[in-house]
C-alpha cells in the first residue's frame, strides 16, 4: 500500500478510530495510553504534513472513497456519486495549522490536565476534534462536511462542558451546543436545497451546476449563516468568550482551530460553490460583518474583569481580521485587481498567525489560573517574580496580536489594513483603532496580572507546558521575522486557490 | 399544489422550532425547539427524495420497471438522525448538570454567565 496515495483518508481515519481506542488503553495502563496518543498523534501528523507537501509540489490531491482506485471521482456517465476527498493548496494550510495547534495542545495537556479530573476523557475528546476539523479541511462533498461538522461539534461541546464540577462549564457548553446545532441544521438544510435542485452533493459537481436563481441564494443565506454560527462572528458571538473563557486551557486552542477550520468552509462556499455566481454585495456583506466583529469584541474586551474572558474578546476581534481581508477579495474578485490578492493573503496569513498568538495567550491563561488558583484580574497581581517564563510568553503574543513590528500580528495585519484601504479608508481605520484598543486592553491587563508587588507565591509552571508555550512562542517569531518566506511558500498558493483556483479545483474533481 | 405540502410542513416546523429557540426561556424547550428544527429538516431531506408512484429502494424486493424513489435521501437522512441523537444526548446531559448546580432550568436565571 502506498502510504503518500492515501493520506487524505488515513489522517482522517487514523485520529477517529485512535480517539475511541484510547479509554481502552486507559484501562489498562496510562503509560499504554500515553503511548498510544503519541503513536496516533505522531501518525496523523505526518500523514497530514506529507499531504500537504504533496499537495504544495504536485498540486490538488483528489481521493476517492469506495471506488477502484483512488483517482476515480466519476461514475460511468460523467457523474460524481462517490464521496470524495479533495485537498488544494488552502485545505492543507489549514491542516497544517490544526496539525500546529494539536501537537502544542497534546503536549501542553500532558501536566496541565490532573488525572483525576478525567484527563482519558478530555484526552479523546481532543482527538476526535483534531479528527473532525482534519475532515472539515479536506473533504469535497458537502453531506460529508455536515457530518465532519458535527463531530467536532459535539467533541467541541464535551470539551468546554467537561468541567461538570463548577455551574458556568456546563452553561457554557449549553448555548454553545445550541448555536453549533441550529449552525449545523442550517448547514444541512442547504445541502439538502441544493440536492433537491441538482442531485448532487459533491462539492465541485455543485459549482459547476449552480446557476444562481433564487433557491440557490437561500442555500447561500443558510450555509453562510450556519458557519457563522460556528465561526462566531459579531451578530452571533455570544457564545464564544463563554465558550474560550470555561474550556481547559489546552482544548481552548482547538476551539479557535475549529473556528478558523469553518471559516475556511465559508471560504470554500463563497469562492468555489458559488465563485461562478459571485455576486458583490455578499463580498460586502462579509466586509461588513468583519468590520463589525473587529471593532465590537475589542470594545467588549475593554470591560472584561476575568482574564480568560478578556482574551476570549480577543480571540473573536482576530476573526474579523479574517473576514475583513478575504471580505475585501471577494468584493473585487470581479474585477481582479492586484489588492484583492494581497487582502486574501492577509486573511490567510492572518489564521496561522492567529493561531500562534491567540494560542500562546490562552495557554498562558492556563498556566496562570493553574499556578495562582484564578483569573479574576482583581485578585491577580505580580506573577511575574515566580512564573519569569509565562510572563515572557504573554507579554510576547499580547505584542504580537496587537500588530506590533517585528512579531508576526504586524505582517498580516498590514496587508490587510493596505488592501483594505483600497476599498474604503473607514475600514481601514477601524481595523487600526481596534489593534490599538486591543493593545491597550492587553498591556493593562499584562501589568496588573504579572508586574507590581508579589501578593502570594505561585506554584511553578510544569516543563511540558513551558515546551508547549515555547513552540508557539518560536512559530511568532518566526512567523514575524520571516513572513516573506511563509507568505510565499505557504500563504500565496492558499490564497491564490481562492483568487483563481476555481477552475482547477473542479477539473481536478470532475476530470476534463 | 398538494404535492407541495410536505414542503411547507417542513418549513412551518422548521419556522416553530426557531421561534422556540428564540423565544422560550425554558431549557427544555430550547432543546425541543433545536429538534423541531431537525425534524423539519429530516422530513425535507426525505421529501426531496420522493419520486411519484415510486416504491422502497430495496433493489431486490422492488417489482419489475417499478419505479423507486431516490435512496440517497434516505441514507442521509438515517445518518442525520443518528447525528442528532448524539446532540439531543449531550445536550440534555448538559440541562442535567445545569438543574443540578442551580435548581432551575430558566433561561433567565441560568446566569453565571454574562457579557
Amino acid at each position: 500500500m502506498n502510504l503518500a496515495t492515501h493520506a487524505p483518508i488515513l489522517a482522517i481515519a487514523v485520529p477517529l478510530l485512535g480517539a475511541f481506542a484510547l479509554p481502552l488503553w486507559g484501562k489498562l495502563h496510562r503509560y499504554l495510553r500515553d503511548l498510544w496518543l503519541l503513536l496516533v498523534g505522531g501518525f496523523t501528523a505526518a500523514m497530514a504534513v506529507l499531504l500537504s507537501a504533496r499537495v504544495f509540489t504536485a498540486g490538488i490531491q483528489v481521493y476517492t472513497l469506495g471506488a477502484a482506485s483512488p483517482g476515480e471521482t466519476v461514475a460511468s456517465g460523467g457523474f460524481p456519486i462517490r464521496i470524495v476527498l479533495a485537498v488544494d493548496a488552502l485545505g492543507a494550510f489549514m491542516a497544517l495549522i490544526t496539525v500546529l495547534v494539536a501537537v502544542v495542545a497534546l503536549v501542553y495537556a500532558r501536566r496541565y490536565l490532573a488525572e483525576e479530573e478525567g484527563k482519558t476523557l478530555a484526552l479523546t475528546l481532543g482527538t476526535l476534534l483534531w479528527a473532525g476539523m482534519l475532515g472539515m479541511a479536506l473533504t469535497g462533498d458537502l453531506f460529508n462536511f455536515f457530518v465532519f461538522f458535527e463531530v467536532t461539534s459535539i467533541a467541541a461541546c464535551g470539551l468546554i462542558g467537561y468541567r461538570t464540577w463548577a455551574a458556568r462549564g456546563p452553561e457554557a457548553a449549553f448555548k454553545t451546543m445550541v448555536m453549533y446545532t441550529a449552525g449545523g441544521l442550517f448547514v444541512l438544510l442547504a445541502t439538502a436545497i441544493l440536492y433537491g435542485e441538482y442531485g448532487g452533493l459533491n462539492l465541485a459537481y455543485l459549482a459547476a451546476q449552480i446557476r444562481g436563481t433564487s433557491v440557490d441564494r437561500i442555500a447561500l443565506g443558510l450555509l453562510v449563516g450556519g458557519l457563522l454560527m460556528k465561526v462566531g462572528a459579531v451578530p452571533l458571538h455570544m457564545w464564544a468568550p463563554d465558550a474560550y473563557g470555561e474550556a481547559p486551557a489546552q482544548s481552548v486552542i482547538l476551539l479557535v482551530a475549529n473556528t478558523q477550520v469553518a471559516l475556511y468552509a465559508l471560504f470554500r462556499v463563497l469562492f468555489t460553490l458559488y465563485g461562478g455566481v459571485a455576486d458583490p454585495a455578499v463580498g460586502w456583506l462579509v466586509v461588513a460583518l468583519g468590520a463589525l466583529t473587529v471593532i465590537v469584541a475589542a470594545l467588549m474586551a475593554v470591560v472584561q474583569t476575568d482574564l480568560g474572558r478578556l482574551v476570549a474578546f480577543g480571540a473573536v476581534s482576530q476573526i474579523g481580521y479574517m473576514l475583513l481581508g478575504v471580505g475585501v477579495g471577494l468584493t473585487v474578485i470581479g474585477a481582479r485587481p492586484a489588492f484583492g490578492l494581497v487582502a486574501i493573503q492577509g486573511g490567510i496569513f492572518h489564521m496561522l498567525n492567529d493561531a500562534a498568538a491567540i494560542g500562546l495567550l490562552f495557554l498562558a491563561v492556563g498556566a496562570v489560573e493553574k499556578a495562582a488558583g484564578g483569573r479574576d484580574l482583581a485578585g491577580l497581581g505580580g506573577l511575574g517574580h515566580d512564573l519569569k517564563w509565562t510572563t515572557g510568553f504573554f507579554l510576547l503574543g499580547s505584542l504580537a496580536l496587537a500588530g506590533i513590528p517585528p512579531l508576526n500580528g504586524f505582517a498580516s495585519k498590514l496587508m490587510i489594513y493596505e488592501s483594505a484601504f483600497r476599498l474604503s479608508p473607514i475600514l481601514t481605520a477601524l481595523a487600526i483603532l481596534a489593534s490599538i484598543l486591543l493593545l491597550a486592553v492587553f498591556l493593562r491587563a499584562f501589568q496588573g496580572v504579572f508586574l507590581g508587588p508579589r501578593l502570594k507565591p505561585a506554584t511553578p509552571v510544569p516543563p511540558p507546558m513551558l515546551v508547549a508555550m515555547g513552540i508557539l512562542a518560536l512559530g511568532v517569531v518566526a512567523l514575524g521575522l520571516f513572513p516573506e518566506f511563509f507568505v510565499r511558500h505557504l500563504v500565496t498558493p492558499a490564497a491564490e486557490a481562492l483568487w483563481q483556483g476555481r477552475d482547477a479545483y473542479l477539473r481536478a474533481v470532475l476530470g476534463g | 399544489m398538494i404535492g407541495n405540502t410536505p414542503f411547507v410542513v417542513c418549513m412551518v416546523l422548521v419556522a416553530l422550532g426557531l421561534w422556540a429557540l428564540l423565544f422560550r426561556r425554558n431549557l427544555i424547550k430550547i432543546v425541543i425547539g433545536l429538534k423541531l428544527i431537525e425534524n423539519g429538516v429530516n422530513l425535507f431531506l426525505v421529501a426531496t427524495g420522493y419520486v411519484r408512484q415510486g416504491v422502497v429502494p430495496i433493489y431486490t424486493y422492488a417489482p419489475k420497471d417499478a419505479t423507486m424513489v431516490l435512496p440517497t435521501p434516505q441514507a442521509l437522512t438515517l445518518t442525520s438522525i443518528v447525528i442528532g441523537l448524539a446532540t439531543t444526548a449531550l445536550i440534555l446531559a448538559f440541562v442535567v448538570v445545569i438543574h443540578r448546580h442551580q435548581g432551575t432550568l430558566d433561561a433567565g436565571k441560568v446566569t453565571e454567565l454574562k457579557g
